[in-house]
């Protein structure tokens, strides 16, 4: 099968205008993945279905990743040199910028006829609150629709040209998407005998520790 | 009702054995119901996860629930004495099961099998289970497990009998649906925007008093 590189290369070729950007994965899988601009989506999920050399014709798998708006702080260094002539001094410069959050869905493509794949297909909406409109693929490949409606489910992106884009797990009136960082469950916890990381503190909230025995009573000394 | 002689017989149960060795059946009408009807307590024909396969399990020829007179599973709840919770009842199917539990005909018993229906088990931190049928349906017997081996189930059932028998017909201990000042019927829960509503039966669920210990002097 083609590397990414290659896809990508071919899918400029095909559509000038288009954003097209390899997604390195560092880990041992080394299963890079393509990151391409919303507009394009669907007509480059449709070319990588239809082209001859790749015949993704299985969408296998649809998932959604939250990305929260993060803070990113960078350091510059500046050099100034010393007018006495001594050593030049190194001043540092820390500067503070938001990085916007966005959602994201990562299809995994597969080819049955031709036996590979698989090529990693994802798509960014523009933040994670108002613009979270991404083309549907179930157009092109039939099996992402429902795996779409609980993206839709789960993390909020809205699918455009999706069939029948409704709630799939949680009930139709439902309000919170469940998957996304921010996400506050109701608050229904119970005692546990052992609790741990979150749930201790939850424990904490909902059993505050009693106030330390006033006067502690002196114990009897044991006599033996 | 008022006019039948309390539980007690007025002969030992030494003597009642020799009556019967020769032929003489000597019984009290609460005796002989509670006899009747814990003999044949008939489930309702309702799975909701693993624990399931196990109530399937216990119902085939294998262990065999026959033996305890509750083999006929009821498909439907109107003509079911027994509610099984086998299973993991999400918030979203909390609903149904609340209902199911309405529509069944008293007298109605619950048993919550497994680990879920108890409290939840290992999704009793997720945002989507209910932790713990006992928060809407009164339950009679629990039974620990992940899912519980059908032995267990069957060892439930026989508590489930025993408890029946203790039973009384009248008086102020008679069970819910002999009494007039009971409301048997449970509220069903709303879907609301973020949570079931209400979360749970107040009168049927109290969260436990604080288990935190006091610091050691």
């Amino acid at each position: 099968m083609e590397t990414p590189e290659q896809i990508r290369d071919r899918l400029l070729a095909r559509f000038p205008g288009a954003q097209v950007t390899v997604v390195v994965n560092g880990s041992p899988s080394a299963q890079h993945s393509l990151l391409v601009d919303a507009a394009h989506g669907r007509e480059m999920a449709g070319f990588l279905r239809d082209d001859p050399v790749l015949k993704l014709d299985q969408c296998s798998n649809v998932t959604g990743v939250d990305w929260p708006e993060k803070e990113v702080v960078e350091t510059r260094k500046t050099t100034v040199p010393d007018p006495a002539g001594g050593t030049p001094k190194i001043i540092e410069e820390k500067s503070k910028r938001i990085e916007p959050g966005c959602l994201e869905v990562v299809y995994h493509l597969f080819s049955v006829a031709l036996r590979h794949g698989p090529v990693v297909l994802r798509m960014r909406t523009g933040n994670r609150t108002d613009a979270v409109t991404l083309p549907s693929l179930t157009p092109v490949w039939r099996s992402c629709e429902f795996q779409e409606r609980e993206v839709f489910d789960l993390f909020g992106v809205k699918f455009d040209g999706h069939p029948d884009l409704r709630r799939i797990l949680m009930w139709d009136a439902f309000k919170d998407h469940p998957m996304r960082k921010d996400y506050v469950e109701p608050d229904d916890y119970e005692w546990e005998p052992t609790p741990h990381g979150d749930v201790l503190a939850k424990a904490k909230k909902h059993f505050p520790a009693p106030a330390a025995p006033a006067a502690a009573p002196t114990p009897p000394t044991a006599t033996a | 009702m008022d006019q039948i002689a309390p539980t007690t017989v007025p002969i030992t149960d030494a003597e009642r054995d020799e009556l019967r060795r020769h032929g003489i059946l000597l019984t009290g009408l609460e005796e002989l119901y509670n006899w009747g009807r814990s003999r044949s307590v008939w489930p309702l024909n309702f799975g909701l996860a693993c624990c399931a396969i196990e109530m399937i399990a216990a119902s085939m020829a294998k262990f065999d629930i026959a033996r305890f007179g509750s083999e006929v599973f009821r498909p439907s709840p109107r003509q079911a004495d027994l509610l099984i919770v086998s299973g993991t009842v999400t918030k979203k199917m909390a609903p149904q099961v609340v209902r199911l539990w309405n529509q069944m005909p008293e007298p109605k018993f619950c048993i919550a099998m497994g680990a879920c229906a108890i409290s939840g088990g290992p999704f009793k931190q997720g945002y989507n289970v209910l932790k713990g049928i006992d928060r809407f349906i009164p339950v009679d017997i629990y039974i620990p497990g992940c899912p519980p081996r059908p032995e267990a189930l069957l060892h439930g059932l026989v508590q489930l009998q025993e408890k029946m028998r203790g039973q009384t017909i009248s008086g102020p201990d008679a069970p819910r649906h002999l009494r007039a000042d009971l409301d048997c019927d449970c509220p069903i829960p709303e879907f609301g925007e973020h949570d079931l509503e209400p979360p749970q039966n107040d009168i049927l669920f109290q969260p436990p008093a604080s288990p935190v210990r006091t610091p050691k002097a």
